[in-house]
């Protein structure tokens, strides 16, 4: 049947009930293949979070279904990660023990303390925070944080990993470097990913495809835009190849005159 | 959300800086162990500017109105005693807080400690319970929407005001202290938790309900730590209360206890004594407050800042 890895189906969400509700989203149908990287972009308030959160499982759906890996989603659950958009790490463990506390939660069963302090400090090697792992999130920068927040959220495993805005409060510089990062810890693990996104060129070099949501309310997708370029890709050669040029310009076409669909 | 912050800042004024001081005496405890480091006598000088910075300004304040409390008492004797009277006639009390001569005739330190160990016994029960029905109440819309109404009716009755009731169910002078600390001290537990639990933030739950936490790891290990600020800051207004209710308590009661004492040496027209008894109980509830708001700090440190 080659159904998709994870499959958004006829998807609305609606807060709230009677005169007081607000429907948000509508119609989503969305196919994301396995290890496929796909970026959701639109206007602030569309309902983007929304719908990851949906996937995730913290938002429940009023029509549709959210299928993953042939199970429907019902509830939060680590084989699909959130990378929240501040961090969100207990501030009251250090960096080494916010990640501990997700892979004890997850491979208690399966794994041997010993085996498990490994594969921590092994996530926090692949987003280059071992030499900080015993400081609190207080004490690092908010790059250094977002990292974290990606350690422990590549700690569970995921099937899927939900990425919100994550580097939505960083600077261009920080940010450039998580992207970076990011790519090339996906081109290792090959994980699958969806990420929801403000920013059009982060959206160009790190998806494979991406989703362009119509305005709220009632939001769904209103294009999808492959992006045809070689991987590992190079921020700076990638900027004057015409693939990247022509998507970049394709989605600032769609947000900025297309936004009333 | 609209009772919350206001009420306590009335209830205790104590303890607004009691909430913003520990950052700031943290770094200052942070600064402290790094200044050995540089030169030697260039670092004990440092510390002993800072020590003298503390300890002089309220020592001279100190000074100031013993002199112009001795210039207006002078050496009549009748009325409030001058300090030198009561250097003379309460010299014993004053040097030796330890002497025990039997029933009542005892040092002030067997006094202060008869109402410590009620405080102790009292504020326990209470810290327990507050912290139980403050998770409740934060926890459970329901739970807040019948007990909160109660509570916050409950907290203003003033402590005295309960000692008839708590006589009259008890019978006895011991469990009855005991309640009313527990019953002065309990409200600002709870209310203190409770808006801790209902400001949990959104995105730690997130990341529990990703993680699948049960409710008993939930509890211990997202719920309790992130509350621990508020926490301690009900617990900090509660032992000052619970330091009020028991000193008040025990002059009706009789017996034991430094509130005993004062009551007693009132009916025996020994004035300077009360003054001694009382500087005791000032700085006894002082330390109190200052043990619990450092056992909070140790308790929550590096948790306040996210
Ligand atoms: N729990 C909720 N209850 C009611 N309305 C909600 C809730 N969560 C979100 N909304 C509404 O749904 C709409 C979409 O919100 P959402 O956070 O998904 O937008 P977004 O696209 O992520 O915006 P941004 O880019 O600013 O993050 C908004 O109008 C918001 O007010
Ligand atoms: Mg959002």
């Amino acid at each position: 049947m080659g159904k998709a890895y994870l499959s958004i189906e006829n998807l609305g969400v609606t807060f709230g009930h009677g005169a007081g509700a607000s429907e948000v989203l509508r119609g989503v149908e969305l196919q994301v293949d396995k290890g496929e990287f796909v970026s959701i972009i639109g206007h602030s308030g569309c309902g983007k979070s929304t719908l990851l959160n949906v996937v995730a499982g913290l938002v429940p759906a009023s029509t549709g279904a959210v299928i993953l890996d042939r199970e429907a989603v019902s509830a939060p659950g680590p084989e699909r990660a959130v990378v929240f958009q501040n961090h969100s790490l207990l501030p009251w463990l250090s960096v080494r023990e916010n990640v501990q506390l997700a892979v004890d939660k997850v491979f208690g069963g399966k794994k041997s303390a010993a085996e498990r302090r490994e594969w921590t400090l092994h996530n926090l090697e692949l987003v280059k925070m071992t030499h900080a792992k015993d400081k609190r999130p207080s004490e690092i920068s908010g790059g250094m944080k977002q990292r974290v927040g990606i350690a422990r959220a590549l700690a569970m495993q995921p099937k899927v990993l939900l990425l919100d805005e994550p580097f939505g409060a960083l600077d261009a510089l920080t940010r450039a470097h998580l992207q970076d990062s990011v790519m090339e810890i996906q081109a290792t693990l090959n994980n699958t990913v969806l990420m929801v996104t403000h920013d059009v060129d982060e959206a160009v070099l790190l998806s494979d495809r991406i989703v362009m949501m119509t305005n709220g309310p009632r939001a769904t997708i209103g294009q999808v835009r492959p992006v045809d370029l070689a991987r590992p890709r190079d921020r700076l050669a990638v900027a004057e190849n015409g693939s990247y040029v022509h998507a970049r310009a394709a989605v600032i076409e769609f947000l900025y005159t297309r936004r009333a669909a | 959300m609209t009772y919350p912050k206001p009420d306590f800042a009335e209830a205790a004024p104590v303890a607004v800086p009691a909430g913003a001081s520990p950052p700031a005496t943290a770094s200052a405890a942070q600064a402290a162990p790094a200044a050995p480091k540089g030169p030697g006598a260039a670092g004990l000088a440092r510390q002993a500017k800072a020590v003298a910075a503390a300890v002089l300004p309220p020592a001279l304040t100190v000074l100031v109105i013993l002199a112009v409390w001795q210039g207006v008492c002078g050496d009549s004797y009748d009325g409030l005693p001058s300090p030198s009277r009561i250097w003379l006639e309460s010299k014993e009390l004053i040097v030796d807080p330890f002497y025990d001569r039997g029933g009542v005739d005892k040092g002030l330190f067997w006094h202060v400690l008869t109402s410590l160990k009620r405080v102790a016994l009292g504020f326990s029960i209470s810290a327990v319970c507050g912290i139980g029905l403050g998770v409740l109440i934060g926890a459970n819309r329901w739970a807040h929407r019948g007990l909160d109404p109660i509570f916050q009716v409950l907290r203003t009755v003033p402590p005295l005001a309960w000692l008839p009731i708590s006589l009259a169910a008890f019978h006895e002078a011991n469990p009855s202290a005991l309640f009313v600390i527990f019953v002065t001290s309990i409200w600002p537990i709870i209310i203190n938790t409770a808006v801790g639990v209902r400001n949990i933030p959104e995105d730690y739950r997130n990341v529990a309900r990703v993680l699948r936490l049960s409710p008993i790891e939930y509890f211990f290990k997202i719920l309790l730590p992130a509350t621990t600020p508020y926490i301690f800051t009900g617990l900090r207004i509660g032992v000052g209360m619970s330091w009020l209710a028991i000193v008040a308590s025990e002059m009706l009661l009789g017996g034991v206890g430094v509130g005993f004492f004062i009551w007693d040496q009132y009916n025996a027209s020994r004035i300077s004594d009360i003054v001694v008894a009382l500087a005791w109980v000032g700085l006894t509830g002082f330390a109190l407050d200052r043990i619990v708001a450092l056992l909070g700090r140790i308790v929550s440190r590096g948790n306040a800042a996210s």
